[in-house]
């Protein structure tokens, strides 16, 4: 049974007026500047108060290119809220949540080394779990399988020392 | 008809019949039947073969009995550096750092698919097997490898290290 509050989300609030459910989470497709307020107002005035998860998906070759995801939980309501936006490869940015959720800060670090998403307003995009140095993000699809980027010389294992 | 116990005393032999007290053997067997059973492992340990590295060092299959049971946590102090799991590019540098920090003689195991191969990973981030880092004696298959392989390995790694020369005077010393 679909929780109450995705009824209450969807005359209340007018960005989730069309949002469908998929798998037992409301999805809300959004502009990228609709994010930061939409946000706001679910944490707010909706109690969706657990940032769980800041990812990307990399739909190359469609355009635009990048699809940004977050995932929120209100441990009062139980029910979980599905956020998406796309941008393009030219402008890969978004808002940082890190204002409303701290635990955006790390989500939006990893999405930034895998996917190469910018969160503006997030001044610590340091690698956290690649390494400095490493050029390119892995998780895009243009990233080749086999491209390792070692930070030591590697042996030939054929060739005894 | 005689009950008694036949016991053999054991007593020192008297200084007029000096058999057994002394034993004629060759270095390097002597040496390597030393090192054999005195393995001091360190547990590079780094996914989840750990799980497997426990159960072959406790007490049904217990490595005690190879003389392999005492991990150090130090490289100093170890000889055998098992590297138990996936090692990724981000801690090649350490795996090399800890390897060459152990003091001669040393050997090392990779224990399990992915410290041989990389197992099923071939991405931007795993090692496709630790022997693009450091030597490696003894290869551990299994994913992960079950307890007897373990023991297998260590004894094949024993009769490696029977066989091997053991200089006692090298051009460092």
């Amino acid at each position: 049974m679909e929780p109450a509050v995705f009824a209450d989300l969807r005359s209340r609030l007018p960005a989730a007026a069309a949002a469908g459910v998929a798998h037992g989470v409301l999805v809300l497709e959004l502009g990228r500047d609709q994010v930061v307020p939409v946000m706001r107002a679910l944490k707010d005035d909706f109690a969706f108060d657990m940032l769980l998860d800041v990812t990307a998906v990399d739909w190359l070759p469609k355009t635009p290119r990048f699809e940004v995801v977050w995932h929120l939980y209100s441990t009062t309501h139980k029910a979980r809220v599905r956020v998406k936006t796309r941008v393009d490869e030219g402008d890969a940015a978004v808002d940082t949540l890190s204002t409303l959720y701290n635990a955006a800060r790390y989500a939006e670090r990893e999405c930034h080394d895998m996917y190469g998403i910018r969160f503006r307003g997030n001044d610590d995009l340091r690698a956290l779990l690649l390494y400095e140095g490493f050029v390119g993000h892995p998780l895009r699809k243009d990233y080749p399988k086999d491209g390792e980027q070692p930070l030591i010389p590697m042996r030939d294992p054929a060739r005894p020392e | 008809m005689d009950v008694t116990p036949r016991t053999i005393p054991i007593v020192p032999s008297s200084t007029r019949n000096p058999a057994l007290e002394y034993l004629t053997t060759k270095k390097d067997e002597f040496v390597g039947w030393a090192r054999k059973f005195s393995l001091f492992p360190y547990p590079f340990v780094t996914a989840c073969c750990a799980m497997e590295f426990m159960a072959v060092s406790s007490t049904p299959y217990d490595t005690d009995r190879f003389g392999a049971a005492l991990p150090r946590f130090s490289p100093r102090q170890s000889d055998l550096l098992m590297v138990v799991g996936t090692v990724t590019h981000k801690q090649a540098p350490i795996l090399r750092k800890v390897y060459e920090q152990m003091c001669e003689p040393k050997w090392v195991m990779a224990f399990g698919a992915c410290a041989t191969s990389g197992g099923f990973y071939q991405n931007y981030a795993a090692v496709a097997g630790i022997d693009r880092i450091v030597p490696v004696d003894v290869y551990v298959p299994g994913c992960p490898p079950r307890p007897e392989t373990v023991i297998d390995a260590i004894m094949q790694l024993q009769d490696r290290i029977a066989r091997q020369r053991h200089p006692i005077v090298t051009r460092n010393f």
